[in-house]
């Protein structure tokens, strides 16, 4: 394994990916590390406005769900990047404007943050179709069957409708959330330092960019590999016990 | 018309497009869009308009090509063919387009330096410009995703169906031409509209390699003007027809198409 | 309604959060090698001349300072935004800036020049340099410059980053660029300019496009901040740190007239 690590040493053909400087091995890792914290934080964000725009565009009242049309609408049709790029200015500019007007101090929000918050906001649109087709697709009568047990709606939601819903919800969520790892990269035109920008500004600085944009590559490969056996994994748990979709009809 | 007309004919609807009305009025009227005018006449936004334009068309037909041999390749092919052809579609869909356009661009431009010769070739010419390894990129990736939407539509045709034709003794090519090929392309069809759309949103990206887009246009408006928002919302307005158009063009084509399958 | 005040509960919790932490100034630097004023070390820490200078200025004026890095295009809106509280980036005070944003006095000056692939045989002047494609960093002083003089007979193509800019000159794509002839001499100190380019020569000053010198800049609003680092920029002046860390990076004072 020696002549593995003396590769990444510095003088050596891989030497500039050395984890500690001046190899950007640690500073790739860093942004790495930025573009799965803001990944996992706008996933979280986007499947609570996912779960309330799924239910409010099936159970709400008709201008919730024309609103909602809307919203879904409006974001699927536009370009992530200018979205990224209006809310990015337009967010921390709200926000300060109204707490100027209350005659508050302006407020730090660290980009990070307001990444998060953009992609989350944007991810909402796409959940919420997801779990939308989700919820309809649990059968009717399994409903209306538990309801006729006695069971309390509250009952009803965590015991048939959310575990039969996962099942159909999964792939789709999947997909999206290996879209939004790469959506991440769209905060590199905002010179956010998340995996790309990185690999870009090591290469600008060292000259080397085939060598940092093929390393950002195979660390976004890793993470699309790994996490497509974690939710196929979680897909097999949500399945048990349901008959298989695929192989019926065609 | 009245199709249109009917469903909006309800109270909370005609308060919604009332709303409507009043945001799009403020923004007419409270917005600055002095500079419109000048990049109109300038010719900048038609040329943007119109970059945008080709790169999606060219993009897609090519992109289009390709899919089908790489869903070919993985659905049918021998190893040999169908583990590059997964590998390729594996890599272009697990990493971000614009780091895909940006190794392409500057990571083979930091190699040029090293070979001379690549001046001298009759290449150059191409190689110097921007726009072809935005369409590159486009195309490849485009290519992926429907490399990888082709194989399940393959794949999907019954299989009852390709024996009957084998036993009626056609050759592989007919059947290919005649009945594989034309079953899986119905069954894209109604996954190609939103594709198509997915491509129109990333075509932005190759703003960042220079190529002189829509999106271009709209950056340098804003470093011109030091107008944050009014360049953006046109953009969006812009990309939000183009989609609806694409929509509908797709709805049309489909109901060309007999639905029926198999 | 619910909903409603959830949100307002959200944004007077950042705000706590916000006054609590409310004086770290953020700088904005765009992110992207500029030597030898800023560049980005393996580490991730930011150094260069004017990092430097920045420190120095903040230390002076007891102003806790942190780099936030923006990208050049967008550096402006950021600021208008309150993404950040200023932006030292070695942006030229121009004009029309001014009616966007407002600067601190000079800093440094530099005029604009002309780099080109090793031998070639044209001079830094709109006539020479006919038919060239021409690369400038868009919304920089420089492209504004070259839309002025040159965009007539040249082709102009706008880079993101200069960098970006100069990594073109080197592969080949472009016949030339303009920009800050400190940056281009900063870049073909390194080895890949050195290897490939060379200065084409300095070109005449213009007022209205490449401004006055170089400042930092600051919302219009915030005043009390904009004096404190014109305090700071002339007590460094005077107690010569400013020619102490000039003296790391260059031969002479980049100050300019005075």
């Amino acid at each position: 394994m020696n002549w593995l690590f003396g590769l990444f040493e510095p003088g050596h053909a891989l030497g500039l990916l050395a984890l500690s400087p001046p190899g950007w091995g640690g500073a790739l890792l860093t942004g790495l590390s930025h573009t799965l914290e803001i990944a996992i934080g706008s996933y979280i964000l986007g499947t609570v406005i996912g779960v309330g725009g799924a239910f409010g565009k099936l159970y709400g009242g008709p201008i919730v769900k024309d609103l909602l049309a809307i919203y879904t609408t409006a974001i699927r049709a536009i370009p992530e990047l200018i979205e990224i790029l209006l809310l990015y200015y337009l967010v921390p500019d709200i926000v300060n404007r109204f707490l100027l007007s209350l005659g508050r101090p302006r407020i730090d929000l660290p980009p990070i943050l307001v990444g998060t918050l953009v992609l989350g906001f944007v991810l909402g649109a796409y959940m919420t179709e997801v779990l939308r087709g989700a919820i309809l697709a649990v059968p009717h009568g399994q409903v209306e069957a538990a309801r006729a047990y006695g069971m309390t709606p509250l009952q009803v939601a965590h015991r048939v409708t959310l575990p039969q819903m996962l099942a159909y919800a999964l792939p789709g969520m999947a997909n999206l959330w290996l879209n939004l790892t790469k959506d991440t990269a769209l905060l590199a035109v905002i010179g956010f330092n998340e995996l790309t920008e990185t690999s870009l500004q090591a290469g600008g600085t060292t000259k080397a960019f085939m060598l940092f944009f093929t390393a950002a590559g195979i660390l976004y490969l890793i993470i699309s590999a790994l996490s497509g056996r974690l939710f196929a994994l979680a897909e097999r748990r949500a399945r048990r016990g349901q008959p298989s979709i695929r192989g019926g009809g065609i | 018309m009245r199709a249109l007309i009917k469903p909006m004919m309800q109270p909370h609807r005609l308060f919604l497009l009332a709303m409507g009305i009043a945001i799009v009025a403020w923004a007419i009227l409270t917005l600055d869009w002095s500079w419109l005018p000048t990049y109109l006449d300038n010719g900048l936004l038609l040329k943007g308009l119109w970059t945008t334009t080709y790169m999606l068309v060219l993009s897609w037909a090519m992109g289009l090509f390709l899919a089908i041999w790489l869903g070919l390749a993985q659905a049918a092919g021998p190893w040999y063919v169908a583990l590059p052809a997964k590998g390729f579609c594996s890599v272009i869909r697990g990493t971000p387009l614009l780091l895909q356009l940006w190794f392409l661009y500057y990571g083979l431009g930091s190699l040029f330096p090293q070979f001379p010769w690549i001046r001298e070739s009759w290449a150059w010419a191409y190689l110097r410009e921007a726009w072809p390894y935005g369409l590159f990129a486009l195309t490849m990736s485009f290519a992926g995703y429907e490399g990888e939407v082709m194989r399940g539509a393959l794949l999907g045709v019954p299989k009852g169906q390709l024996e009957a034709a084998r036993a009626y003794g056609m050759p592989r090519l007919t059947i290919l031409r005649r009945i594989w090929l034309p079953q899986a392309i119905r069954r894209v069809l109604p996954t190609l509209g939103g594709e198509t759309v997915l491509q129109l949103k990333s075509t932005p990206l190759i703003a960042t390699i220079t190529v002189l887009d829509l999106y271009q246009v709209s950056l340098q408006i804003r470093q011109d003007t030091f107008i944050i928002y009014e360049p953006l919302l046109l953009l969006a307005v812009l990309y939000m027809f183009y989609t609806g158009l694409i929509v509908l063009a797709f709805r049309f084509i489909e109901r060309q198409v007999p639905a029926k399958l198999g | 309604m619910k909903l409603k005040t959830l949100i307002i509960a959200g944004i007077a919790a950042l705000g706590l959060v916000g006054t609590a932490q409310a004086k770290v100034i953020k700088v904005g630097v765009a992110s992207e090698p500029y030597p030898p004023f800023s560049t980005m070390d393996a580490s991730g820490h930011w150094q260069g001349w004017e990092i430097d200078l920045m420190h120095a200025i903040c230390k002076d004026q007891k102003l806790d300072c942190k780099i936030t890095t923006v990208a050049w295009d967008g550096i402006i809106p950021a600021l208008t935004s309150g993404q950040i509280d200023m932006i030292m980036s070695s942006m030229s005070i121009t004009k029309k800036r001014e009616k966007v944003i407002a600067f601190s006095n000079k800093y440094y000056e530099t005029p604009a020049a002309v780099a080109a692939p090793k031998g070639a045989k044209f001079k830094a002047t709109p006539a020479s340099m006919k038919g060239l494609t021409i690369g400038v960093e868009v919304g920089s002083t420089n492209q504004a410059y070259a839309k002025k003089f040159f965009s007539k007979t040249a082709t102009l193509k706008t880079y993101q980053t200069q960098d970006q800019a100069n990594q073109d000159l080197a592969a080949g794509r472009i016949d030339a660029t303009i920009a800050d002839e400190m940056a281009l001499e900063g870049f073909l100190k390194t080895k890949q300019g050195e290897a490939c380019c060379e200065l084409v020569g300095a070109l005449p000053y213009d007022n209205e496009t490449l401004g006055s010198g170089i400042g930092a800049g600051f919302r219009k609003s915030d005043t009390a901040l904009r004096e404190k680092f014109n305090k700071g920029i002339a007590d460094v002046r005077a107690n010569g740190e400013y020619q102490k860390i000039t003296k790391k990076y260059f031969t002479f004072d980049i100050y300019g007239s005075k």
